[in-house]
């Protein structure tokens, strides 16, 4: 099968007063028609500059040092601006972290949402307005024929981020992104707008990235996921095979710092440390300094990936041959009895 | 299970034991610490460091400390007097020694005719005004840094009463609070509504224009500005916790005033200082320029700049002098206000 | 809305109070001056100067010719001019109102409209040469004052050059200088204004969201900027009133345009005590509703605000 979108070692930096700082060091991943990727990984890491990247929406002082990044066979990145612009809005649709600040605030929501679509179709503003009203009320806002006159200080969080969810999808876009779409939001609600992206992809059929520090959040809605530190994906899989059955210790690290449904635990676990300063990132593997299962050569070598499956990939020395058995924490062990159970059962 | 480009090669045989971490993963990355040791900077060493990085508010500082210096200076050394009639000099154009460009060579166009009025006038060849001459026989240069110096003295002195009777008004609302303040606040909406011009005006025609009434004039409502500022900082500091520790250490208000509040809101004082003189010096100018500003012979760049006016199709160098200096301090002050604004709080950019 | 309303009349009582205020203290100013009001007052003799007196109301108590000076306020009347015989001071200004609101109009219009094209462009070319040459005209507009342009720019174009007419009302040849002198100082705070508030905006999330949807540079800085830029200058139109009166009293002068501000400073010269009350309270009464009618404009603009009829918050 091969994919919508295909990303091919793409490798970002912004350049800072201080000097280069690496914020993308060569990512490869590729998304499906209909299917929906998480990316997961601490601030910082490098997954909102990865997906803004595909949008062509990065600052000025970015920039893009090597890689592809082809929709459909075409190269987004040697695109010229008015290809940008068409692709934009129109095949891609983008939604943001914080819904309070998103929406432009001199302007009803009736002609926002519609914007794009007048911008990028041949339709009239009568029509427009009816496509408008249809998808705002899908994305339930109730009442829409009479709020879509109404200024964006009128809703509540909730309610601005459906209105932007109904931005991005005006124009039926073959890629949703969704950069972070929830953490605004008070808990009750992101389970709602997580509901609706969830009703709203099986609806309309739609690529999602979806991108995320919150692994509880990926259970819910991915189908695949990619793990990010300092730039780089570290584990790639089917959401199973991440949750349940993950090899890097980054992965572990992240698994274990989830916030657990037994209440009997006192503490929640970290991963010690802080992540490495991208403007001189270390020489071998990025995570060594943080890592207890860490081995000698990942101070000199930066791992490359290693098939744990077919559909998973995992760059960690720890699955090299010859490297020593290392003993996963406890809930890692009981998550891959869960992931062989469910394979029987599978077969 | 292997990937393709996975080479083994040049790797040290442990290269796959386990790595000792010393202190456990304590810290992260690289040299991600603070660099420590940098000398921590007082407020104002913090903003005069900002203010030296800035290239414009830099060279006008420079310039008005030159205009400053030359004009208070002249006092001792003045090239003349600048209030001596000499009726031979009459109306004389620049003339500066070595210098042959038209217009700084003695030479003026008289009915369309190039000629050296020096000549003309039979002034002794070792004379020069380097500015020229003005239609009483004084030397302009004399008379424009006197002028200078007045413009300076009556924005410095308008500027400080200012300062002095907007930060008590302000600090005193604030700190007074409840109804008191809200009266003092309706009195200055008041004042506030009241078009300066036409105060100043008023006044002007009323009293004898001078040094006095020009600054009284123009600190009548001058000082509004300053005590909003004022009072407005005061009750956001008021909240802060120093200053409510200083009053439950028992501090009087005028105490707290005096050594918590004034230190900390004296940036945003001083920025509304710099931005309250050349408001002066503006005003200055335009009250000698419609005629109510200081009497013969005092001499101001206002005052300049209108005798200058009302010959300037024939002598024009009368009004260009004048006009030039006013324009390049007011340009000056504006640029350092800014300059100085930034440097105080850089997040308040507008 | 209940809100709202107390807001307005709060306001409209503030500025009823101002109003008066300037009102009285004018009044009592101007009549505690030693001496008469009369050219030549020496020449004239005592009977002279009563009758003179009692024409003008001079003769009565004070507190009466208050009373009777607000009683023709109420009604326009602001007197009679001492410089023109028996002219009403109504009379006279309302033939000079005509090229004062005419200048007034063309320099805030020009100024402002130069500012915003100018403060966008610069705001889209930041700390490129053309963003340098906007800096410069701003920092200029602002700090050279309006008389020192309008002698250059007469001397200039008009003497030197002789493109425009120097002086006199006529053809709109003649309004194009005292114009230009007019609308540089709206035009460089507007142009500043815009600038700093449109680099603010540009690097909002909600222009982020539009620059996803697909508009361009220029479509986004046009429909979405530019609208978010535009409703905070209306608070630059009060300060804008403010120098534009100012400088229309020189800058009339300069180009002898028969103007309120003409007047003002040739009944100054001349003592002429009805005409320069009437002039500052005419002033100060404009300026007052000017205020008042930025701070209501503001309200309804911006729909931030429209709804809670609340002051805009200081962010």
């Amino acid at each position: 099968m091969s994919g919508l979108l295909t990303i091919e070692n793409l490798d970002i930096s912004f350049s800072v007063f201080a000097g280069e700082v690496k914020a993308v060091r060569g990512v490869s991943f590729r998304l499906d028609k209909g299917e929906t990727l998480a990316i997961v990984g601490e601030s910082g890491s490098g997954k909102s500059v990865t997906v803004k990247s595909i949008m062509r929406l990065l600052p000025n002082n970015a920039k893009i040092n090597s890689g592809s990044i082809l929709l459909d066979g075409e190269d987004l990145l040697r695109q010229n601006e008015r290809e940008t612009l068409k692709v934009r809005g129109q095949r891609i649709g983008m939604i943001f972290q914080d819904p309070m600040t998103a929406l432009d605030p001199t302007m009803n929501i009736g002609d926002q949402v519609m914007e794009s679509l007048l911008l990028h179709k041949r339709i009239s503003r009568r029509e427009a307005g009816k496509k408008a009203l249809e998808l705002l009320e899908l994305v339930g806002i109730t009442t829409a024929g009479k709020r879509m006159r109404h200024f964006p200080h009128q809703f509540s969080g909730g309610q601005r981020q459906r209105i932007v969810i109904a931005i991005a999808l005006i124009c039926s876009p073959e890629i949703i992104i969704a950069d972070e779409p929830t953490t605004a939001l008070d808990v009750t609600v992101q389970a709602q707008i997580l509901e609706l992206l969830k009703e709203i992809q099986k609806q309309l059929a739609t690529a999602v990235i979806f991108i995320t520090h919150d692994l509880g959040v990926v259970a819910n809605i991915a189908d695949r996921v990619a793990v990010m530190y300092a730039g780089k994906i570290v584990e790639i899989g089917k959401v199973d095979e991440i949750l349940l059955n993950s090899r890097h210790p980054y992965t572990w690290g992240l698994l274990s710092a989830m916030p657990s449904h037994n209440a009997d635990e006192k503490r929640i676990y970290t991963i010690p440390g802080t992540p490495p300063d991208m403007l001189c990132p270390p020489q071998g593997d990025a995570f060594y300094p943080r890592n207890k299962y860490a081995l000698k050569i990942d101070t000199l070598r930066m791992p490359p990936f290693f098939q744990v499956s077919p559909t998973h990939q995992a760059a960690t020395w720890l699955l090299a041959p010859g490297a020593p058995e290392v003993t996963p924490p406890a809930e890692i062990i009981a998550g891959r009895e869960l992931f062989r159970e469910r394979a029987r059962n599978a077969r | 299970m292997l990937p393709e480009e996975f080479e083994l090669l040049d790797l040290p045989p442990n290269a796959f034991e386990p790595l000792e971490i010393s202190g456990a993963g304590a810290d992260g990355g690289a040299g991600a610490g603070d660099s420590a040791g940098a000398p921590s900077l007082s407020f104002f060493q913090d903003a005069w460091r900002r203010l030296k990085k800035n290239k414009g508010a830099v060279l006008s500082l420079f310039i008005l400390a030159l205009i400053a210096l030359l004009s208070f200076g002249a006092v001792f050394i003045s090239p003349g007097d600048p209030n001596k009639q000499n009726l031979a000099y009459v109306n004389l154009p620049p003339k500066i020694p070595g210098v042959t460009i038209n217009g700084f060579n003695g030479a003026a166009i008289v009915a369309g005719e190039r000629v050296d009025k020096y000549v003309l006038g039979n002034i002794p060849p070792d004379v020069y005004f380097y500015l020229g001459t003005d239609g009483l026989g004084r030397d302009m240069l004399s008379r424009l840094l006197m002028g200078t110096r007045m413009s300076l003295i009556i924005a410095i002195i308008a500027a400080a009463l200012d300062l002095g009777i907007g930060v008590a008004y302000g600090m005193v609302s604030a700190a007074a609070g409840g109804r008191v303040d809200g009266f003092m606040q309706r009195a200055l909406e008041i004042l506030s509504g009241i078009p300066t011009l036409a105060v100043m005006i008023l006044m002007l025609t009323i009293f004898e224009p001078g040094i006095v009434s020009i600054v009284l004039a123009m600190i009548i409502t001058g000082w509004v500005n300053m005590a909003r500022v004022v009072r407005a900082q005061t009750l956001k500091l008021q909240e802060r916790e120093f200053v409510l520790a200083a009053a439950a250490l028992g501090a009087s208000k005028a105490k707290i005033a005096l050594t918590h509040i004034l230190p900390n809101i004296s940036g945003v004082i001083i920025v509304q200082m710099m931005f309250s003189i050349p408001t002066a010096i503006f005003f200055e100018a335009f009250l000698s320029f419609i005629g109510l500003g200081l009497k013969v012979p005092m001499a101001s760049l206002g005052t300049l700049l209108s005798d200058g006016y009302k010959t300037f199709r024939f002598l024009p160098h009368l009004m260009w002098a004048p006009a030039i200096v006013l324009s390049v301090i007011m340009i000056c002050f504006n640029l350092l206000a800014d300059g100085v604004r930034d440097a105080f709080d850089p997040k308040m950019k507008k | 809305m209940k809100n709202f309303s107390r807001h307005l009349i709060k306001k409209v009582g503030i500025m009823l109070l101002t109003l008066w205020l300037i009102i009285t203290c004018t009044f009592f100013l101007i009549h505690s001056l030693p001496g008469s009001p009369y050219v030549n007052q020496e020449k004239l003799t005592p009977a002279q100067l009563e009758i003179l007196n009692r024409q003008a109301g001079l003769d009565k108590p004070l507190p009466e010719q208050y009373l009777i000076y607000f009683k023709n306020l109420a009604r326009g009347d602001f007197g009679t001019s001492f410089q023109f015989k028996n002219q009403p001071v109504t009379k006279l200004l309302l033939n000079r109102v005509g090229p004062s609101v005419q200048l007034g109009f063309q320099a805030i219009l020009t100024g402002t409209v130069m500012g915003v094209i100018l403060g966008m462009i610069s705001a889209m070319r930041q700390n490129t040469w053309v963003d340098s040459i906007v800096t410069i005209i701003a920092i200029l507009g602002r700090s050279i004052p309006n008389f020192v342009f309008a002698v250059i720019l007469q001397y200039l174009f008009a003497v030197k050059l002789s493109i425009f007419p120097i002086a006199l009302w006529g053809k709109f040849s003649y309004t194009i200088l005292p114009t230009i002198t007019l609308a540089m100082a709206p035009m460089a705070n507007s142009a500043r204004f815009i600038r700093t508030e449109m680099v603010e905006v540009l690097n909002s999330d909600y222009i982020e969201l539009a620059r996803s949807k697909g508009l361009s540079h220029w479509q986004i800085a046009c429909r979405h900027g530019l609208r978010n830029s535009l409703i905070p200058l209306i608070t630059l139109l009060g300060p804008m009133a403010v120098s534009l009166m100012t400088g229309s009293l020189v800058v009339e002068n300069i180009y002898a345009v028969p103007g309120i501000g003409e007047q003002f400073v040739k009944s100054i010269i001349t003592n002429d005590y009805p005409t320069i009350m009437a002039i500052t309270i005419l002033y100060s009464a404009m300026l007052i509703i000017i205020l008042f009618v930025v701070d209501l404009l503001y309200g309804l603009v911006d729909p931030r605000i429209r709804v809670t009829g609340g002051e805009r918050l200081a962010a």
